[in-house]
């Protein structure tokens, strides 16, 4: 075997890696977001104060759990409207080279639900729908936002677990504010030029027109007859990719400026940038783990989740790997050998695609570099699968934090049910209200999944949209509900989602999938952090060694199975058998 | 109603605000530094000749001309390697239709090439992701080499030997796969007849 198609050899060298930068990048957000960063260095300091002065707050401004979800959901609100009017518009606003006229209203909301929610589900084709003021104004400011949100929510909760007695969770203006502008944009800056050296565009321009060296003659219908024309020219489409490149990795958000996302040599054009943005996705999302464990003063407690996070991370990437590795037998009737290619590019290979799929769904990012559609059945099962868990392997920019935070409270939980004690998490005693919260916001995405599933291939506009007969079919409806509620955004690309059925229906899901799970957050972490601090007892379960690491696995796979195992038996389990042949 | 109204102007001013910098500032200042620092690259990495823009080196084209090694099948809208309509086919592996799409282009590619040695590749049937791949593996290009060399009239060792010079290795031996660029490979090809004969076609 070649070294490059072991799994084992990239997947050791991309965690290595992961690691080694995000520690230090905990060390950086622990002094941005603690203010230690501000005190130190004057400059910094009067730049934040005068800027909270211009928003009429104070940096010494403590939000109770409501004061901060409101604000959150306002900001996101105002966000949600600039985007849909900022398309309707785009035909008549500036930076339009390429002349792109008003989105459909249907396509404009969907597509401003999707990037303020963290999803960035493409319904839309980049290259033939938006305007560079819409990818940058538009698209790349709510790639920032979304992003900063969710690490503002995160950190609103770590402070609930740290504090006690204490009504504030901090001042969610001064966290959205430091997220954007020390954490997210400096890293943007420089992982943007460092694509932009590898052969990513960044201009202004519109597209460039090519001479083929040899002309290509391909028919079209045009009504009854099959015309056959001749096309001497290729269209190369150009953009401020980029930046918006670079953000979307490092904000898992993952909508593309090109119809064929992170797979497009444009946005992906090496096996380098191929490395480098499947770090940049869980970058962020592992150093706010670090930081968890920093700012509670035990750093083995951030270790735990990490361990937990690794230990379900792994085993599924083993699982596509092996999966897509394996040759179609269908293909293989026919004289072809290897691993099937369909939907995948050379440049990255088998691992390289299959280690970008399950890093993209463990997060909330939803970038890929292949077409999971075309994906061997148990390949496409493990994306699936990653995102039904609650994107809690690693997980989104903050979500991803505060969605594990929320199994661990369930570990917690039955472990105290198990014993018959009053459940504690880091001194903290879990009582009803908090159960309530937390079973709110484990409730409401799997609802929203299944239920939309079930409507998507009971009606008519739902089935229309399928492209691939059979279990394939269903698997595409529940991958799009199950991307759009967890707000992953990746697809199985085959489904038509350009339709007002599916825009409305997956917005619906996207947005309450985002602020359902948001605002209990919040109310759990507001509830928390009134309590006051209990000491550890000898009958209090450690939540930091490797017990509770197989506690917290067994509850997101029990979680993940009770919800999940009867649909994906219909779907990818299905379609595995009859490939196989295994009756 | 009063809290609302007091988150409302920090939502709106902070909004304002960030949006500038993220959505203006940013883009705007990076390309100017792009432009300046990489031109090539942020301009498209293309190609020219005589002047004319000739194409991307990483956007791939198709190639159908026997003269030509030819690139991955690409399942792009209208016409394949359609640069405004990038995309894969996303046909599922147990579908039917991609047995009998395969089952054509295997058909096709044995008819075309009937000096050709062993098993077609299985990255000349299956279309690509982004349906633009501009690579194809070496063994895809050395599987075509004969049809190349005989259209061309070249020795065969000539056209193996400029396949193997234009081989990319994966990143350190391990990221991603071997890969050649169809384009500059044709390119080179144009060049090789260029100088030895002008008069061979």
């Amino acid at each position: 075997m070649n070294a490059y198609d072991n799994p084992w050899v990239a997947l050791a060298l991309y965690l290595a890696l992961l690691l080694a930068l995000s520690w230090p990048l905990a060390q950086w957000c622990d002094a941005v977001f603690s203010g230690r960063l501000a005190q130190r260095w004057r400059p910094l300091g009067s730049l934040e104060s005068s800027w909270l002065r211009l928003l009429g707050s104070r940096a010494d401004e403590d939000m109770s759990w409501r004061r901060y979800a409101v604000a959150i959901v306002l900001f996101n609100g105002i966000g949600l409207f600039f985007l849909y009017v900022l398309q309707r518009l785009q035909g008549v606003l500036p930076l339009n080279p390429s002349s792109m006229g008003a989105v459909s209203p249907d396509l404009a909301f969907n597509t401003a639900v999707s990037f303020v929610t963290n999803t960035n589900w493409q319904s839309y084709a980049g290259e033939s729908t938006m305007s560079n003021l819409t990818q940058m104004l538009g698209l790349a400011v709510q790639n920032f936002l979304s992003a900063a949100t969710g690490i503002a929510v995160a950190l609103a909760l770590i402070r609930g677990l740290v504090r006690h007695s204490a009504q504030g969770l901090g001042n969610a203006w001064l966290d959205l504010t430091r997220a954007t502008l020390w954490v997210l944009l400096p890293l943007s800056a420089v992982f943007a030029l460092f694509l932009v050296w590898q052969g990513v565009p960044q201009t202004l321009s519109a597209s460039h027109t090519a001479q083929l060296l040899d002309p290509v003659t391909y028919t079209v219908q045009q009504g009854t007859q099959t015309v056959s024309q001749t096309a001497t020219t290729q269209t190369i489409p150009l953009g401020p990719v980029a930046t918006q490149e670079a953000i979307k990795l490092l904000g898992t958000n993952g909508g593309g400026f090109f119809n064929a996302n992170s797979a497009h040599p444009f946005e992906n054009p090496t096996a380098l940038t191929n490395l480098f943005e499947m770090l940049a996705i869980l970058l962020i999302p592992t150093a706010l783990v670090f930081l968890f464990g920093r700012w509670l003063g035990n750093w083995r407690q951030g270790a735990a989740l990490l361990g937990a996070m690794l230990v379900l991370f792994i085993a599924l990437y083993a699982v596509g790997a092996s999966a897509q590795a394996t040759p179609n037998p269908l293909l293989s009737k026919l004289g072809v050998q290897g691993p099937s290619m369909e939907g995948l590019e050379q440049r990255f290979g088998v691992v390289g695609s299959m280690l970008f799929a399950a890093v993209t769904t463990a997060a909330s990012c939803g970038a890929v570099n292949a077409m999971h559609d075309s994906l061997m059945p148990m390949a496409g099962f493990v994306p699936m699968v990653l995102m039904q868990l609650g994107e809690v392997v690693f997980g989104g920019v903050g979500s991803g934090l505060y969605g594990m935070l929320l199994f661990a409270v369930v570990a917690v939980f039955l472990a105290g049910l198990m014993v018959g004690r009053t459940p504690e998490y880091l001194g903290k005693k879990i009582g009803a209200f908090e159960m309530k919260m937390v079973a709110i916001a484990l409730i409401v995405v799997p609802t929203l999944v299944l239920a939309g599933t079930a409507l998507a291939v009971r009606l008519e506009p739902g089935l229309a949209g399928l492209l691939n007969p059979g279990a394939h079919g269903f698997s595409e409806a529940l991958y799009a509900l199950t991307s759009a509620a967890n707000n992953n955004g990746s697809a199985f690309a085959g489904l038509s989602a350009n339709t007002p059925f599916y825009n409305v229906l997956l917005a619906a899901a996207m947005w309450f999938g985002r602020f359902l799970v948001i605002v209990p957050v919040l109310a759990l972490a507001g509830g928390l952090a009134s309590k006051p601090r209990v000491a550890a007892s000898l009958g209090t379960l450690p939540t930091d060694g490797p017990l509770f690491v197989m506690l917290l696995v067994g509850t997101v796979l029990l979680v993940g199975a009770l919800n999940y195992v009867p649909a994906l038996a219909l779907g990818p389990v299905a379609e595995h058998l009859a490939l196989f042949g295994i009756r | 109603m009063n809290e609302l109204k007091s988150v409302l102007r920090p939502a709106l001013v902070s909004f304002a605000l960030l949006a500038t910098l993220t959505g203006l500032v940013f883009p705007l200042a990076l390309t100017g530094i792009a432009q300046v620092a990489m031109p090539w690259q942020a301009n498209g990495s293309l190609i020219k000749q005589d002047g004319k823009i000739i194409g991307s080196r990483l956007i791939g084209q198709d190639f159908s001309d026997p003269r030509y090694f030819w690139g991955r099948p690409s399942a792009t809208a209208t016409l394949p390697y359609n640069g405004v309509a990038s995309g894969g086919s996303n046909l599922g592996p147990s579908n039917p239709v991609l047995v009998e799409t395969v089952q054509a282009r295997l058909a096709a590619l044995r008819a075309a090439n009937p000096d050709a040695k062993g098993p077609v590749p299985m990255d000349m049937v299956t279309a690509s992701a982004s349906g633009l791949d501009p690579d194809i593996s070496p063994e895809a290009a050395q599987w075509q080499a004969p049809r190349v060399a005989k259209a061309r009239g070249l020795p065969l060792a000539q056209v193996v030997t400029l396949v193997r010079a234009h081989t990319e290795q994966p990143m350190l031996g391990v990221l991603g796969a071997p890969r050649v660029n169809v384009l500059e490979l044709n390119l080179a090809l144009d060049r090789l007849a260029g100088q030895s004969t002008s008069g061979s076609r």
